[in-house]
């Protein structure tokens, strides 16, 4: 109950910062028709209504750090950074100086030498692409996991992918394990705690309970209307989210789209600090990124460190790295530039967390939905089981998750055999990072093993 | 099962359920979005009155493929769909919206998505060949599209097929033949099989030629594995025939293409009576698809069941059919992207989500969709260039009905109506000034315009 109140006052202090004489909240007005909602659950589901309409210019920047605050007071946050189509972790890290490798590799065999030594396992060397992550490596940053996996790994890209999702071997499971992570700690009126920096919601953050957001580009979320200004427009997007509240619970497929229509107005007010006005940007990194033409991703890992700099309620953020690697042929090419622009976009996110005093509350988990077959096809390789895994922070405990486990010992499909488990390391995610139980978010919980994360 | 149990009772073959209930105009707009792009203006109320089994023959028996009306024009010019960027979604958009068979403009959507191809990686040319294919067997037999697909150039570029030879097999496409395409992941195959398969499969040979790209796709018995191959257990000198016979003709396969199919028109799986009936028709006729469709059409479940999330193409060429509005601008290229559905560029092989269409990103995308089709069909509010003086007597109610009327009346439920004019009527409460009675009221009509077409009601079907 507590709680609850702690709500109310929350959503009469919002009302109070957005002004007097609001329509969404005038005294006397009745409760949405045929919602089976009480007027007070009302207000309260209104509350990112009144923020979303009249948020970005008039609420004080004052109430909107206070209830910002409150939603995820200097909560841990996990960023998720996925490799599509199953990355090939032999180039990775390349065991250049394998005579197994080699064979297995006559064309894609990395020469002897590339790169940099990898300074936990000597017969291994740093792919030149990833030469930034090397560096954070050595300042002990950086924890890999060369072989993570499961046991019977599937090799279908969506089963596999979808694993990974779900943080179970379960093919029917709908929520994912970030989703039930905010479900247990998430707020019902902030759907910046879970957020694909992409142009649709990762599934990994599909949650049962508590809003979640996907948004492609964080500093130009807003909305407009062709010859529609002033109070109309104010009140047409306040209808938007009426009409939104109205429809949110019944029929699924109008709950779905009521979901969003209600979630955009609460969100366009929590981005309003990173939208940029008068053609000059919300926001200066304090330090570069890359840039690429074929790729936003330097771009919305800085906004995304501007947005944690600017106070906003995030937890779990998603978003997926450029490239496609799924490399059954023209492997190189495929490979080699997306990846180092990954990289170096990874590496100078880590350095401008640093720069803001952030660091220390960020991790980022870097995955893929498995590595690729030992033995090349020619052209590339083809899908393979154990794959690589990072943990990139200046929490990150900085040693290697689970040995390198050789070419000599593969599985009889002729894949790396897995050498950690992608349950424990979301069970350790949960417990060392997130402070929470992983019990009851991750199904296997009881019987995974947690390597040492963080430190 | 031992040979002495009773065999369990079959229902007859000819006992698919039917809708029986009536068959009105909210239904026909219903039948026409599921199996189409939505009503043009007018259409609804004329399937109406040829009842369910005329509105089901008239989809699936369209008389005429041919496109309506003038064709579209971007900056004074004619569409370059292999050219310009943008244009090949354009053109294709276009053929939705003029289309006067919609229903095999929907079937090749659904083949886009079930054979999931994308220009991420093939020459725009080989990609709108791949669609006149899927057009051209949109309502035809499934062996043949499978045989088809399987040495389309497209197909042979995104998955692989001419990387795959005797000496190096590559096992992309018999993966995805055997999970996407015809079985479901893990259904009745196995590792090996996707291994031999790959093996029967190899054989085709493509060039690559400088400022012209891929080229002169063809299949070379030299880099063909002539050797055994075992697929399903079945031994044999496998070709690609083989292979894309052995797996539609796999007993596993006609659930797997019943119920893929079935998703693409109804939410909620096909009850298990259903799904053998309509297996059995499918294997009956040959592998033919018409049939099968016209049976999901027919069904109950599509005209009593549960709402659909319109994909964002559908959604978007409905918005065009119902204001008769023809491609003008190419933003409708941008704006798939935003609302999460790029024709010829399905976000992988597996193609689109249909579970989730719709989330703060997409519909965002889907709002300034709205917002576009709407351009140069809202009243303009410049008091100098008005010529509405009635707007302002106009009471809400009248101005819920004339934005309704604009957009050919669609279905709207009892809830949406009532924010309407929840809305209208706040809208008017906050004009003071004469001048704002009046240029509010214009305001006023077009927000409402938006306001229906981002509603969840037409978001869904």
């Amino acid at each position: 109950m507590a709680h609850h109140c702690r709500d109310y006052a929350r959503a009469a202090q919002l009302r109070a910062a957005a002004g007097a004489g609001l329509p969404i909240v005038e005294p006397g007005m009745p409760a949405p028709a045929g919602t089976g909602l009480s007027r007070r659950s009302f207000l309260l589901r209104s509350a990112g209504l009144a923020l979303s309409v009249y948020g970005a210019g008039r609420l004080s920047p004052l109430a909107a750090d206070e209830a910002l605050a409150q939603s995820a007071p200097g909560a841990p946050v996990i960023v998720q950074v996925f490799l599509a189509g199953g990355i090939d972790s032999v180039s990775f890290l390349a065991p250049t100086e394998d005579p197994t490798y080699r064979r297995l590799r006559p064309k894609l065999a990395l020469p002897p030498g590339t790169g940099t030594a990898f300074g936990e396992d000597p017969r291994l060397r740093w792919h030149p692409s990833a030469a930034a992550l090397a560096g954070l490596h050595a300042e002990g940053n950086v924890s890999v996991m060369p072989a993570v996996g499961y046991e019977h790994p599937d090799q279908s890209h969506f089963v596999s992918r979808h694993f990974y999702e779900v943080g179970a071997l379960d093919p029917r499971l709908g929520t994912g394990w970030l989703g039930r992570y905010l479900d247990r700690v998430g707020a019902p009126d902030n759907p910046l705690q879970g957020l694909s920096l992409d142009a649709s919601l990762a599934p990994a953050l599909a949650s049962a309970r508590v809003p979640v957001a996907a948004v492609d580009s964080p500093t130009s979320y807003d909305f407009w209307a062709r010859d529609v200004w002033g109070e109309v427009d104010e009140l047409m997007l306040e209808a938007t989210a009426r009409i939104g509240v109205v429809h949110a619970r019944g029929d699924r497929a109008m709950a779905q789209v009521a979901g969003a229509a209600m979630h955009t107005g609460a969100l366009r007010a929590q981005l309003a600090p990173l939208r940029a006005t008068d053609d000059k940007p919300a926001f200066t990194s304090p330090v570069a990124y890359p840039s690429s033409e074929d790729s936003d991703f330097p771009e919305r890992l800085a906004a995304l460190a501007a947005m944690l700099a600017a106070g906003l309620p995030l937890r779990c953020v998603a978003i997926t790295a450029p490239g496609d690697y799924d490399t059954h042929a023209n492997q190189v090419e495929l490979l080699g530039e997306p990846l180092k622009l990954t990289c170096d976009a990874l590496a100078a996110f880590q350095r401008d967390l640093e720069a803001r005093g952030l660091a220390d509350r960020v991790l980022v988990h870097v995955w893929s939905e498995f590595g690729r077959r030992a033995e090349e096809n020619a052209e590339g390789t083809d899908h393979g089981a154990a794959g690589l895994g990072l943990l990139i922070g200046t929490r990150a405990a900085g040693r290697m998750i689970g040995e390198f486990p050789g070419l000599d010992t593969l599985d009889e499909q002729g894949n790396l055999r897995a050498t950690s488990d992608f349950r424990g390391i979301y069970a350790g995610l949960l417990e060392q990072w997130l402070g929470t139980e992983a019990t009851g978010i991750v199904p296997d919980a009881g019987r995974v093993a947690r390597p040492q994360l963080v430190k | 099962m031992p040979r002495h149990r009773p065999r369990p009772r079959r229902r007859p073959s000819g006992s698919l359920p039917v809708y029986r209930g009536p068959f009105r105009r909210a239904h026909a707009e219903r039948l026409l979005w599921r199996a189409g792009f939505g009503p043009r203006r007018g259409q609804a109320e004329r399937f109406a009155d040829l009842g369910l089994e005329g509105a089901v023959h008239a989809l699936t028996h369209p008389r005429s493929r041919r496109l309506e009306g003038p064709a579209p024009k971007v900056e004074g010019r004619g569409l370059a769909p292999r050219d310009v960027w943008g244009h090949d979604v354009l053109w294709w958009l276009d053929r939705m919206v003029r289309t006067q068979a919609p229903l095999v403009e929907r079937m090749t959507l659904v083949w886009h998505d079930w054979f999931a191809t994308s220009k991420a990686t093939v020459d725009a040319r080989w990609m709108l060949r791949q669609n006149a294919l899927l057009r051209r067997y949109a309502l035809g037999n499934f062996r043949t599209i499978v045989r088809e697909i399987t040495k389309d150039p497209a197909m042979l570029t995104w998955l692989d097929g001419v990387a795959n030879n005797r000496w190096a097999p590559n096992e992309n496409y018999a993966r995805e033949l055997q999970e996407l395409f015809t079985l479901g992941a893990g259904r009745g195959y196995g590792e090996g099989d996707v291994r031999e398969m790959a093996r029967a499969l190899t054989g085709w040979r493509a060039d690559w030629r400088d400022g012209v790209g891929m080229t002169n796709f063809r299949f070379d018995p030299k880099f063909h594995d002539g050797g055994r191959t075992r697929i399903y257990g079945r031994r044999g000198r496998h070709d690609w025939r083989d292979a894309a016979d052995l797996a539609v003709g796999h007993r596993l396969h006609p659930t797997f293409f019943v119920t893929k199919l079935w998703s693409y028109f109804i939410p909620t799986p096909p009850p298990p009576g259903t799904r053998r009936a309509l297996e059995r028709l499918y294997r009956r006729s040959g592998h033919d698809v018409r049939p099968v469709v016209a049976a999901i059409l027919r069904h109950p479940a599509l005209h009593t069941g549960p709402r659909m999330v319109k994909p964002p193409v559908v959604y978007t060429a409905g918005l065009l059919r119902a204001l008769g509005k023809g491609i003008d601008t190419d933003a409708w290229a941008w704006l798939a992207d935003m609302s999460g559905q790029t024709l010829f560029q399905p976000p992988n092989v597996a193609g689109w989500d249909d579970t989730r269409w719709i989330d703060t990103a997409t519909w965002r995308g889907r709002w300034m969709t709205a917002n576009y089709a709407l351009e140069g069909r809202t009243l303009t509010p410049d008091p100098e260039k008005t010529k509405y003086p009635s707007m302002r007597e106009q009471s809400p109610a009248e101005a819920v009905d004339a934005a309704h009327r604009f957009w050919g009346r669609p279905t709207l439920t009892r809830a949406t109506r009532a924010e309407l004019l929840g809305f209208a009527q706040r809208a008017r409460a906050v004009a003071k000034e004469p001048w704002e009675q009046q240029t509010y009221a214009i305001l006023r009509q077009n927000a409402l315009r938006m306001l229906i077409a981002t509603s969840p009601d037409m978001h869904t079907s």
